[in-house]
């Protein structure tokens, strides 16, 4: 399967190690992501929370070379990307002015044809396929799928139906053999944009959101956005020293969490680069490793 | 009435061309202001609302009645996150994320300098290194971050980690084509429309 790729700024910089492990699975599930040739940056919060015009046009050109690339559909693995793509490609389609008005800016012709997918999409979809081909089972792993805001909110913007209560990335979590928790705080949000203009904040909900998924049992919490993955990692010793006692919560992207099921290498899936050890979630995939824990092996070793 | 409270004055809510706040927002966002009711709904959500002095639906109610320059001096507006979730729950499908951001980009254009200090700073470093690079240049960022916002020794303990772990891009990666990122600045913020 050939999609088109947008990787955002985040997966070349603090998010390298979901843009490694993105890399890694697509070899085990037949995916072929073809990069949109000289993709800009989506803009993020600073353009549409200053200039909304602006917030719409810079997508939009990621848009319009994906078109002319023949894609279409574009993955953007993350989640503030995915959702100022989206965004842009919805108030486009329903606005001919703005249309009108963006083309003008772009200086190309371009008909919004590309749709838009975020990784879970992605990954649901490939759930039969994940299972099939996990070799290491991560049995016992209980995972707080953390899905926070823009994945799933607007819903107009991201169709998705359950937005009070999705349950697809925990489909995926199911698909390598890990055990998917309820808890209540898996769409807060983790004070995304504000990591350095307000971190007292990003501090104040993290703690809060860690808190919640610890009490619910989790061994680690499962992300698909760079940016919740760098407040709630590279910030989670501050969280801790607000907390009745410290977390080592480890902040996998989805991405990690399916590459370890299908025995992709640590070092391919950048496990080494997080703040916040990733020891608590590997020795799952370590137990996966003895030959007992092969389910297509002889299981008799226990016995002797 | 005093001169002081005269129809022009920015407390009653006009801009330079006359325009009262709740038009102008009903005209930059296609949401109609009047139609909020006040139920509350999206300040109850809100992860934010026990930092705002005024909350979402207070917002709202402030477009309003008008009151533009207590809008314009209040910084409640920049602590919205856009989680989407008032978005999400509005009963009458008034989207006050919208809303806000439009409060937003008014304030950024007429009165910039009552943007606090940090969050201003942020937001003109970002686009600047997308206005100069097309991507983000994250090192850039945090260097320009630091220089504006004079929050020098912020996170200065994070540094190192990002470097050990790879994560801290030296050089940045720019577009080919900047030329057409300049044109897309110059049109949406300067206002120079190429056709």
């Amino acid at each position: 399967m050939k999609i088109g790729f947008f990787p955002g700024c985040s997966l070349h910089g603090t998010g390298k190690e979901y843009g490694e492990s993105l890399q890694a699975i697509t070899v085990p599930l037949g995916i072929e992501l073809a990069e949109i040739r000289d993709w800009a940056c989506c803009g993020a919060t600073s353009a549409h929370a200053t200039n909304h015009l602006l917030g719409i046009a810079l997508p939009a050109r990621t848009l319009a070379q994906a078109e002319e690339e023949k894609h279409g559909e574009v993955l953007a693995p993350c989640a503030a990307c995915y959702s100022r793509l989206a965004a842009a490609r919805d108030e486009i389609a329903h606005d001919p002015t703005l249309a009108q008005r963006v083309n003008g800016i772009l200086g190309k012709p371009f008909a919004n044809s590309v749709a838009v997918l975020n990784i879970v999409d992605l990954l649901v979809k490939m759930a039969p396929v994940i299972k099939q081909k996990t070799t290491h089972p991560l049995t016992g792993m209980k995972v707080a799928s953390y899905y926070g805001c823009l994945l799933v909110r607007p819903p107009k913007v991201t169709n998705c139906a359950e937005f009070e209560s999705p349950q697809v990335m925990e489909e995926v979590v199911r698909a390598t053999g890990a055990t998917p928790v309820e808890w209540p705080k898996k769409l807060d949000c983790c004070g995304g944009g504000f990591s350095l203009s307000r971190s007292a904040s990003v501090v104040r909900l993290g703690r809060e959101i860690l808190e919640n998924a610890r009490s619910a049992g989790a061994d680690v919490l499962l992300v698909a956005c760079p940016m919740c993955q760098s407040n709630l990692d590279m910030r989670q010793q501050a969280m801790s020293r607000r907390s009745t006692k410290p977390f080592d919560m480890p902040i996998l992207y989805i991405t990690q969490l399916v590459g370890m099921a299908l025995g992709c290498d640590s070092k391919s899936l950048g496990l080494g680069r997080h703040f916040v050890s990733t020891a608590p979630a590997t020795k799952f995939m370590a137990a996966a490793s003895t030959p007992a824990a092969h389910t297509n092996q002889p299981t008799a070793t226990k016995e002797a | 009435m005093t001169s002081s409270q005269s129809v022009s004055s920015p407390e009653n809510g006009r801009n330079s061309s006359g325009d009262s706040l709740a038009h102008e927002i009903h005209n930059l966002t296609g949401v109609d202001p009047a139609r909020c009711y006040q139920c509350g709904k999206c300040t109850a959500g809100c992860p934010m609302a026990n930092e705002m002095a005024v909350g979402p639906h207070a917002m709202i109610r402030l477009i309003q009645l008008d009151r533009r320059d207590r809008l314009m001096r209040d910084e409640s507006k920049w602590l919205c996150l856009t989680c989407e979730t008032c978005t999400s729950r509005c009963p009458n499908e008034i989207d006050p994320a919208r809303l806000i951001d439009g409060l937003r980009e008014i304030a950024f254009r007429d009165h910039r300098e009552k943007t606090p200090a940090r969050i201003r700073a942020f937001h003109e470093s970002f686009l600047n290194q997308i206005r100069m690079f097309g991507r983000m240049y994250e090192l850039g960022l945090v260097i320009w971050y630091k220089t504006k916002s004079g929050a020098l020794f912020d996170d200065v303990a994070t540094a190192p980690g990002l470097i050990t772990r790879g994560k801290l891009n030296f050089l940045p990666h720019g577009n080919q084509d900047i030329a057409s990122i300049r044109r897309i600045f110059e049109a949406c913020v300067e206002g120079k429309d190429h056709k």
